[in-house]
C-alpha cells in the first residue's frame, strides 16, 4: 500500500512546506506565521516549552484541527507540492497520508487484529489472507508480532502501554502513510517501551518523513536530524539538529537548550 | 485496487456519511419541533381562554362543571400544595445531601445504600406514589385533602430534591471543607456556614425543579388531594390543582368548561417555562461563583 | 455547646439518611400488603395471564392491561430510540457550537414540561392524526384513541431522556480516540459507527433502559389519548389500556367493590417492580461506564 516508491525517474520527494501559517483560537493567536520546509526521510522534533503551539503545529499538518471549535486556520500547508487547506483537497487522503501517535496509546474498542485491520478495511481492502499478511507485516515493523502473535484476536485494552504504543504504531502504519506525526509519543511510556519506540521510530526514517514534538530535550537529541524550536506560538529557530544543538542563533533558543526557560 | 475504483469507494463512503447527516439533522428538527408545537399548541388553546376573571375567579355554578368562572381555586391549589410539599421535602433533603457529602466517608455503605435507595425513588412512577399516599390516608384515617397532597408530592419531590443536593455538594472542593475545619469549625458549623453558602445557587435550582415537577405532577394527586370548586381553605379540606383541573375539565363535553382546562393548561406551561428558565439561569450564575 | 450541637446534628442527619431506604421498603412492603387480599383468592398466574376484567364478577386478569403497556411502550420506543440516538450523535459529533447551545436547552425544557399538557397535545392534535390521516392511509378506521396515538405521545416524552444519557456517554468517550481513528483516514461517520457507538455500546443500552422504565409508568398523557378499552389490543390503531391508566382511572370505583382497591393496588406492585428493574438495571451499567471512564 505505499504507493511512493514505485515511481523511480524524479518523482518529487514528500515533503512538507508551510508559507505563512497562522491559526487562531477564536481570538487567541495560537502559531504566528510560520513558514518552513521540513525535510524528507528525516526525523524532525519540534521543541519547546509546553503551551507554545507544539502540538497545534503537528494538528495542523493532518488537519486534525477542523474537529475544533472556533478554529481559523489562515497560510498555506504544502505536501507533495498541494496545499492541504486548498479547495480541492480531499481530507481523508491526506490524513492517511500521515499517521498519527497520540502521547496517550489510543487503542481502538477491538481486538488487536482489528485495531490494525481498521484503517485498510475502511479503505476498501478485502479477504482474509491479505488482512492476515498486513497485520503480520505491520506487527513486526513495530517489533510488537512476537509479543502478541498468540492473541491477535483478544482486546487490545489488555495489552500493557508501552505494547499499545507500538500497536498504535502498528496501526498507523498500516494505512500506508509517507509522514508519520508523534505527539510526544513516548512521554506515557515506562523507559523500556520508549526505547523501542525510539528504535522503531529511526528505523521508519528511511522510508518515512518523521515529525515528532517532544518536551524531552534529549529524547531529541537522540533521535533529531532537524529541529524546529517554538517558542509562544513563533518559530524561533530551525535547522540541521547538529548545528541548533551546537551553535544555538537565537538567544532564546540558546536560554531553552541550557535549561534556563522551560 | 485501481484509482478509479478508490475514488468509486471513496464517494461511496461520503454519500453514506451525507445520507445520515440528513436522517440526523431531520431528528434534530423533529425533537426540537415538537417542544415548539407542544407549547404552540397550549398558547393557540390557552391564550385566548386567559382573561383577569378567569385568574381571579373561581368555577361557578356546579360540582367543577359549572359554565362560568374561572381557575383561581386550580391555581391557588397548585401553589399551596407546591409550596407545601416543596418545603416538606426541603427539611429532609438538605441534611440526607449534606450528610451524604461532609459526614459520611465517600466508601461507607450508608452512603452508597442511601443514594441508590434514591435512585430506586427517583424510577419511581409518580401514580405508584399516588396510589402508596392513598394507603397512607387509608391507613391513618386521613380524607382526600391538602395534606395528604401535600405528603404525596413531598414523597415525590424527595428523591430530585435530594439527588440534585448531592451532586452540588459533590462538587464543593475538598479544600474548601478542609479550610474550615482548620480554622476549628465543627462539621455541623462547615455545613451550615461554608457550604450551604457555597452551594446557594445550586440548592436554589434543585429546589426550583422539585417544585415544578410537583405542581406539573397529575398522578401523585389523583388520589389524595381532592378536587373542588372553593379555594383552598384548610388542610384538612380537598384542594384544587392545575394538572387535575386539566384533566376533569377537558373530558366534559361542554365549551366553556373545556375553556378552562385550556388556560389552566396554560397557566401551568408558562408557569413550568419559567420556572425551568430560572433554574437555567441560576445554574450558569452558581458556576461562575463557585471557587474552583 | 458547639460540640453537643454538632453531635446533635449529625445524629438527626444520620437518622434522615435512612429515611430514602426505608421508604422504599415501605413502599413495596405497603403494595405488597395491600395485594395480598386478592392474591389470597386467586392464584398470581391467574390474575396476570388471563383476560378476563369484569371486577362486578369477582375477575381480575390483569393481562390486557399487561399487554397495553407493553404495546404502546414498544411503539414509542420504535419511534423514540433511532430519532434520539441520531439527534444526540448529530449534537456530540457534527453541530456547531451555535446549534448545539440552541438545541440542548430546548431538550431540556421537553424533560420538565408536564405529563398532562403532552396528554392535552395528544388529544389536539395527535388523535386526529392518527384518526384522520394515518388510519386512511393504512386502510382501516380508528376514532384516533388508539395504542399509535399513545406510542406517539410517550416516545416524544421520552426523548430528553434517551438523548440526555446518550450525549453523557459520548462526551464520556475521549477526544483522542476520536482522532485516532481520523487520523487512519476514516470518515467522522465511520468513526462515530466504528469508534464511537462501540466503545459507548453499554451507555447507550442504558439510555434505552432509562427511556423504558419512564415509558413505563408514564399515566395521565397517554391515558388522555389511549382509549382505555380493556381487551388485548388487536392492532396499532386499536384502543388500549396500559396499566398506569387503569389504576389512575378506576380509584373512584375501587372502594366500593370488593378486591378491587386489593387488585389495583397488585397493579401498582407489577408497575413498580418492572419499571424498577430497568431503572436499576440501566443506572448500574452507567455508574459501571463512568467508573471505568475514570
Amino acid at each position: 500500500m505505499n504507493g511512493r516508491n514505485g515511481n523511480g525517474n524524479g518523482h518529487p520527494r514528500s515533503h512538507i512546506s508551510l508559507r505563512n501559517l497562522n491559526v487562531y483560537y477564536g481570538r487567541h493567536h495560537v502559531l504566528k506565521n510560520i513558514s518552513l520546509d521540513i525535510p524528507d526521510r528525516t526525523t524532525t522534533a519540534i521543541i519547546g516549552p509546553s503551551g507554545c503551539g507544539k502540538t497545534t503545529l503537528l494538528k495542523s499538518l493532518n488537519r486534525l484541527l477542523d474537529i475544533e471549535d472556533d478554529v481559523r486556520v489562515e497560510g498555506e500547508i504544502l505536501v507533495d507540492g498541494e496545499d492541504i487547506y486548498g479547495p480541492r483537497a480531499e481530507v481523508t487522503h491526506i490524513r492517511r497520508k500521515m499517521g498519527l501517535l497520540s502521547q496517550k496509546p489510543q487503542v481502538l474498542p477491538m481486538s488487536v487484529y482489528d485495531n490494525i485491520a481498521y484503517g485498510p478495511r475502511i479503505h476498501g481492502l478485502r479477504g482474509r489472507r491479505k488482512l492476515d499478511l498486513l497485520v503480520e507485516r505491520h506487527l513486526k515493523m513495530a517489533g510488537l508480532w512476537d509479543e502478541v502473535k498468540g492473541r491477535l484476536h483478544q482486546p487490545a485494552s489488555e495489552l500493557s502501554v508501552g505494547q499499545q504504543q507500538r500497536l498504535c504504531l502498528a496501526r498507523g502504519l498500516a494505512v500506508g502513510p509517507e509522514i508519520i506525526l508523534g505527539d510526544e509519543p513516548t512521554s506515557a511510556l515506562d523507559p523500556q517501551s520508549s526505547q523501542t519506540v525510539e528504535r522503531v521510530l529511526n528505523e521508519l526514517k528511511r522510508d518515512y518523513t518523521v515529525v515528532v514534538v517532544t518536551h524531552i530535550l534529549r529524547q531529541a537529541r537522540r533521535i533529531a536530524d532537524y529541529i524546529v524550536f517554538l517558542y509562544l506560538g513563533e518559530l524561533i529557530e530551525h535547522g540541521p539538529a547538529a548545528e541548533v544543538f551546537a551553535n544555538p542563533k537565537h538567544p532564546r533558543t540558546k536560554a531553552y537548550l541550557t535549561g534556563e526557560i522551560s | 485496487m485501481t484509482r478509479g475504483q478508490k475514488d468509486g469507494r471513496l464517494l461511496r463512503r461520503k454519500w453514506t456519511e451525507a445520507f445520515f447527516l440528513v436522517l440526523m439533522a431531520a431528528s434534530t428538527i423533529i425533537v426540537v419541533l415538537s417542544l415548539l408545537l407542544i407549547v404552540g399548541t397550549i398558547v393557540w388553546k390557552g391564550l385566548p381562554a386567559l382573561n383577569l376573571s378567569m385568574v381571579t375567579q373561581t368555577p361557578k355554578g356546579g360540582y367543577y362543571l359549572g359554565k362560568e368562572g374561572g381557575i383561581l381555586n386550580a391555581i391557588l391549589g397548585s401553589l399551596y400544595l407546591g409550596l407545601g410539599a416543596t418545603a416538606l421535602a426541603l427539611v429532609f433533603s438538605l441534611p440526607v445531601a449534606l450528610y451524604l457529602n461532609l459526614y459520611a466517608r465517600k466508601s461507607s455503605r450508608t452512603a452508597s445504600l442511601t443514594r441508590f435507595a434514591l435512585d430506586v425513588l427517583w424510577g419511581i412512577p409518580s401514580i405508584v406514589y399516588g396510589a402508596f399516599g392513598f394507603l397512607v390516608m387509608m391507613l391513618i384515617g386521613l380524607r382526600a385533602s391538602l395534606l395528604a397532597g401535600i405528603i404525596t408530592v413531598a414523597l415525590l419531590e424527595l428523591p430530585i430534591m435530594t439527588r440534585t443536593m448531592d451532586e452540588v455538594v459533590r462538587l464543593v472542593p475538598r479544600e474548601l471543607r478542609e479550610a474550615s475545619f482548620s480554622l476549628g469549625a465543627t462539621r455541623l458549623e462547615t455545613a451550615f456556614k461554608v457550604v450551604t453558602r457555597q452551594c446557594l445557587p445550586g440548592f436554589l435550582t434543585a429546589v426550583l425543579i422539585a417544585f415544578g415537577r410537583g405542581i406539573g405532577d397529575a398522578a401523585s394527586v389523583l388520589f389524595t388531594a381532592g378536587f373542588t370548586d372553593r379555594l383552598p381553605l384548610g388542610l384538612l379540606q380537598p384542594a384544587a390543582t392545575l394538572p387535575l383541573a386539566i384533566f376533569f375539565q377537558l373530558g366534559t363535553p361542554f365549551p366553556e368548561v373545556q375553556q378552562r382546562a385550556y388556560a389552566s393548561a396554560a397557566v401551568l406551561t408558562i408557569l413550568i417555562l419559567v420556572l425551568s428558565i430560572l433554574a437555567r439561569v441560576l445554574v450558569k450564575r452558581a458556576t461562575r461563583h463557585v471557587i474552583k | 455547646m458547639r460540640l453537643v450541637k454538632d453531635w446533635l446534628g449529625r445524629r438527626v442527619m444520620q437518622a434522615f439518611s435512612f429515611i430514602p431506604g426505608f421508604l422504599v421498603l415501605l413502599i413495596v412492603v405497603g403494595l405488597f400488603w395491600k395485594s395480598r387480599a386478592i392474591l389470597a383468592v386467586k392464584p398470581v398466574g391467574r390474575l396476570l395471564f388471563s383476560s378476563a376484567w369484569q371486577p362486578l364478577k369477582g375477575e381480575f386478569g390483569l393481562w390486557p392491561f399487561l399487554m397495553g403497556t407493553l404495546w404502546v411502550t414498544a411503539v414509542a420506543l420504535v419511534i423514540a430510540l433511532p430519532i434520539s440516538l441520531l439527534t444526540a450523535v448529530y449534537l456530540s459529533e457534527y453541530a456547531p457550537r451555535t446549534i448545539r447551545e440552541f438545541a440542548r436547552p430546548l431538550i431540556d425544557l421537553l424533560a420538565g414540561v408536564p405529563s398532562v399538557v403532552f396528554g392535552v397535545w395528544g388529544m389536539l392534535a395527535v388523535v386526529p392524526f392518527v384518526g384522520r390521516v394515518l388510519a386512511p392511509l393504512f386502510g382501516t378506521t380508528s376514532s384516533g384513541y388508539s395504542i399509535l396515538a399513545g406510542g406517539i405521545v410517550l416516545a416524544v416524552m421520552i426523548f430528553p431522556t434517551i438523548i440526555h444519557v446518550s450525549l453523557e456517554v459520548f462526551a464520556s468517550v475521549p477526544r483522542a480516540l476520536r482522532e485516532a481513528s481520523l487520523s487512519l483516514g476514516a470518515t467522522r461517520w465511520e468513526t462515530v459507527r466504528r469508534v464511537v457507538l462501540r466503545k459507548g455500546g453499554q451507555g447507550i443500552l442504558a439510555a434505552g433502559l432509562l427511556g423504558l422504565s419512564r415509558a413505563f409508568g408514564e399515566t395521565m398523557a397517554v391515558l388522555m389519548v389511549v382509549g382505555n378499552v380493556p381487551v388485548v389490543p388487536r392492532s396499532l390503531f386499536a384502543p388500549g389500556y396500559p396499566l398506569p391508566a387503569l389504576i389512575a382511572n378506576n380509584y373512584g370505583e375501587m372502594m366500593s367493590i370488593p378486591l378491587y382497591d386489593s387488585a389495583l393496588m397488585l397493579a401498582a406492585l407489577v408497575l413498580l417492580l418492572v419499571v424498577l428493574s430497568f431503572a436499576v438495571v440501566g443506572r448500574w451499567i452507567l455508574v459501571r461506564v463512568e467508573r471505568r471512564a475514570q
